[in-house]
């Protein structure tokens, strides 16, 4: 079994929502990334993703954007984010680490290659947020092969006659992207939300993440009622603009730490009480 | 390698793609956006009445047809073929840009949106772009790098004066690729009521076809004109290409006509082996940007170098997709022209002929050098003038060390 699927099975098992932080990989330096990413199991993430940094996150906020920047200016690259992947793997085989991108680094080291080469460090799936089911066959198929989940994501414009074509092909758990705009920015409407995934899962019977504009315990917390995944992105990485990196992992676990907390307790009646 | 097809004028397939290149490489929230504009596109294309209203605004506002004149001196100057420029720099704003803009907020009309967003380099588009949503009344929000603010002042100007907010955007090379992932996030936050004019024949399906088919206005004319002028068809076809509107618009008419030779002329900057050049063709290789898959300038991480041109229009370190098809099928070569190049040729126009050129039509112009006096004075070039030089004497006189 995956590690995707059996992380989802627990938590279904324990009626709780997974908490998903996202980090760019090598914001702000290689050192301190790897440091923030063994770090999150103990913050309370139950999945992780690691970004693949990007000089043109054109769906992307400033957050994120800067994120990307810094992370390519302290000299990641995508043989940097493996070996990233490979150190945690070493210490950590349960956290599932899944990738999140575009497309173009992805293509330049090779698709199938890559597929091969991100399973071998210990990826379990793939977001490649300028890769519409379209256009991803080729990525697909690699993955697919190597044992990667591809996730697809369902935005508010996914219409019910595109939601099939979406779902053909996802595996893993799907995205929920809860605003039309890029991260970090808009915030979610909750009953949106929720009528969103009513209509995902007539559909479709994997686990759904919710993400984009979750910034917050008590966004995550009102989304984790319902909700299979609560994915945190720009709210985390703007705290490397905000402290050095001697203190990003203390204050990112803070950070995580309260996520975490509402999103695992949203279902517990006693603490809504 | 593309297989050669009987019609080079049919692409791209139903996917959006020209071979291995195009696509619609973008954000799932914007795929059925595309697939909207991919629908009212085909219902415009069969409607009458989307013609004639396209015809009436091309004659009567933009005052098409251009003309194809003849350049004696010139022509005498390099001593070889016949010269003939395609006049796009006596359109209303300047530049082939309104053939393009006009065609779309058609479109958008069309569609229902009641809000304009687009991205400028020179700000030529963002011009033509202002100039159409004031016409039909619609708000304008155009996306413009810091640094081409700088150095096209007068086209902000002209911007805010037809009502238009530019937005001055700080990310990135703060160049047109960075106006350009700009204009992509509004567009995904406001996708009920906006409408995304691209100014070239980049970005995602449809849009490489869309922007080809309101340009190649420009290579039916020239054709027609060069046919009642010379009695045959041009020699060779000239055109700069950054994105490649105006080069594609040229050239499309032209592809099937086996005897007419094609070349494109990107902006080599500083030179070719500098890093300081915006030589797609020459220098990239086949990646992903902004939506489509094409030639691009990136390392071998896949991370996009910023490119450079003394022309903010051909500043863009990507091209249409449908070009990178053409050239790697060999249907038309692409070579480049320097800065220097380009501005010798600029200053060689204005004086020789009485026409200022664009700077980035001046890398076409630039081209002739090399290839005019090894033609024969039996023969015809017909150049794309893709627009006029006003916007550019700013950056022209500080080169020269003048203050104006």
């Amino acid at each position: 079994m995956s590690r995707i699927k059996a992380r989802f099975d627990a938590l279904k098992a324990a009626n709780r929502a997974a908490f998903i932080p996202f980090i760019s990989a090598g914001d702000p330096d290689a050192a301190t990334s790897a440091a923030l990413l063994e770090s999150l199991p103990g913050a309370g993430a139950d999945l992780i993703e690691l970004g693949m940094p990007f000089t043109d996150p054109m769906a992307d906020g400033p957050a994120v954007q800067a994120s990307s920047l810094r992370a390519l200016k302290s000299g990641a690259t995508m043989a940097s984010t493996f070996d990233m992947v490979r150190g945690f793997r070493s210490k950590d085989i349960a956290t599932p680490v899944i990738l999140m991108g575009y497309f173009n680094p992805v293509h330049a080291w090779g698709a199938a290659k890559f597929a091969a080469d991100a399973a071998a460090a210990g990826v379990d799936g793939l977001i490649i947020v300028d890769l519409p089911p379209e256009e991803d066959e080729t990525l697909r198929t690699a993955a697919n092969k190597a044992g990667i989940d591809m996730i697809r994501l369902v935005t508010p414009t996914t219409d019910a006659a595109r939601l099939g074509k979406v779902l053909n092909g996802a595996s893993g758990f799907l995205y929920y992207v809860s605003v039309a705009g890029v991260t970090g920015t808009k915030s979610f409407t909750e009953s949106d939300v929720r009528d969103a995934l009513t209509r995902i899962r007539a559909a479709s019977s994997l686990p759904v993440a919710v993400g984009f504009g979750i910034r917050t315990p008590e966004q995550a917390g009102s989304i984790a009622k319902f909700a299979d995944a609560v994915v945190v992105g720009s709210a985390i990485v703007a705290l490397a603009e905000a402290v050095g990196p001697a203190q990003l992992v203390a204050k990112t676990g803070e950070l995580c730490r309260a996520l975490a907390g509402s999103t695992h307790d949203a279902r517990n009646d006693k603490v809504r009480a | 390698m593309s297989k050669i097809p009987n019609s080079l004028r049919t692409g791209p397939d139903a996917r959006g793609h020209f071979g291995e290149f195009g696509g619609r490489y973008v954000a799932e929230t914007l795929m059925p956006l595309l697939l909207q504009l991919e629908t009212a596109y085909q219902d415009a294309r069969k409607d009458p009445e989307f013609a004639r209203e396209l015809g009436d605004l091309l004659t009567h506002y933009v005052g098409r047809e251009s003309p194809l004149y003849f350049a004696p001196r010139l022509t005498a100057h390099f001593g070889g073929a016949k010269i003939y420029l395609k006049r796009e720099d006596l359109n209303h704003t300047g530049a082939h840009k309104i053939n393009n803009c006009l065609g779309q907020i058609l479109l958008a009309r069309r569609m229902g949106k009641t809000r304009i967003i687009a991205e400028t380099g020179a700000g030529q588009h963002g011009v033509a772009t202002a100039t159409v949503a004031a016409r039909f009344g619609l708000p304008c929000t155009v996306y413009m790098g810091e640094v081409d603010i700088a150095r096209q002042k007068p086209n902000v100007f002209r911007m805010n004066l037809l009502g238009a907010e530019v937005r001055s955007v700080t990310s990135g090379s703060r160049t047109l690729k960075d106006a350009t992932n700009e204009a992509l996030r509004d567009w995904v936050a406001n996708v009920d009521d906006t409408f995304y004019i691209i100014g070239s024949v980049v970005g995602p399906h449809p849009y490489p076809m869309l922007v080809r088919d309101f340009q190649a206005v420009i290579g039916e004319e020239a054709r027609a004109q060069m046919l009642a002028q010379e009695k045959k068809l041009p020699d060779l076809v000239v055109a700069c290409v950054g994105g490649g509107s105006n080069a594609i618009g040229m050239f499309h008419p032209f592809l099937d006509d086996a005897s007419v030779e094609i070349h494109g002329v990107e902006a080599s900057g500083e030179g070719v082996d500098t890093d300081r050049h915006a030589a797609t063709i020459s220098r990239g290789s086949p990646g992903v940007l902004h939506g489509t898959r094409s030639y691009l300038l990136q390392d071998k991480d896949g991370q996009v170098i910023e490119a450079h041109s003394i022309s903010a229009g051909l500043d863009y370190p990507g091209i249409g997709p449908e070009h990178s098809w053409l050239k790697d099928m060999g249907r038309v070569q692409y070579f480049s022209a320097t800065d220097k190049e380009a501005l010798d040729a600029f200053m060689l126009l204005s004086k020789l002929e009485g026409i200022i050129p664009a700077l980035e039509s001046a890398h076409a112009l630039a081209h002739l050098a090399r290839i005019a006096p090894k033609m024969g004075k039996d023969k015809a070039i017909a150049v794309c003038l893709s627009g006029r030089g006003d916007k550019d004497i700013f950056s022209v006189a500080e080169k020269l060390g003048r203050t104006i």
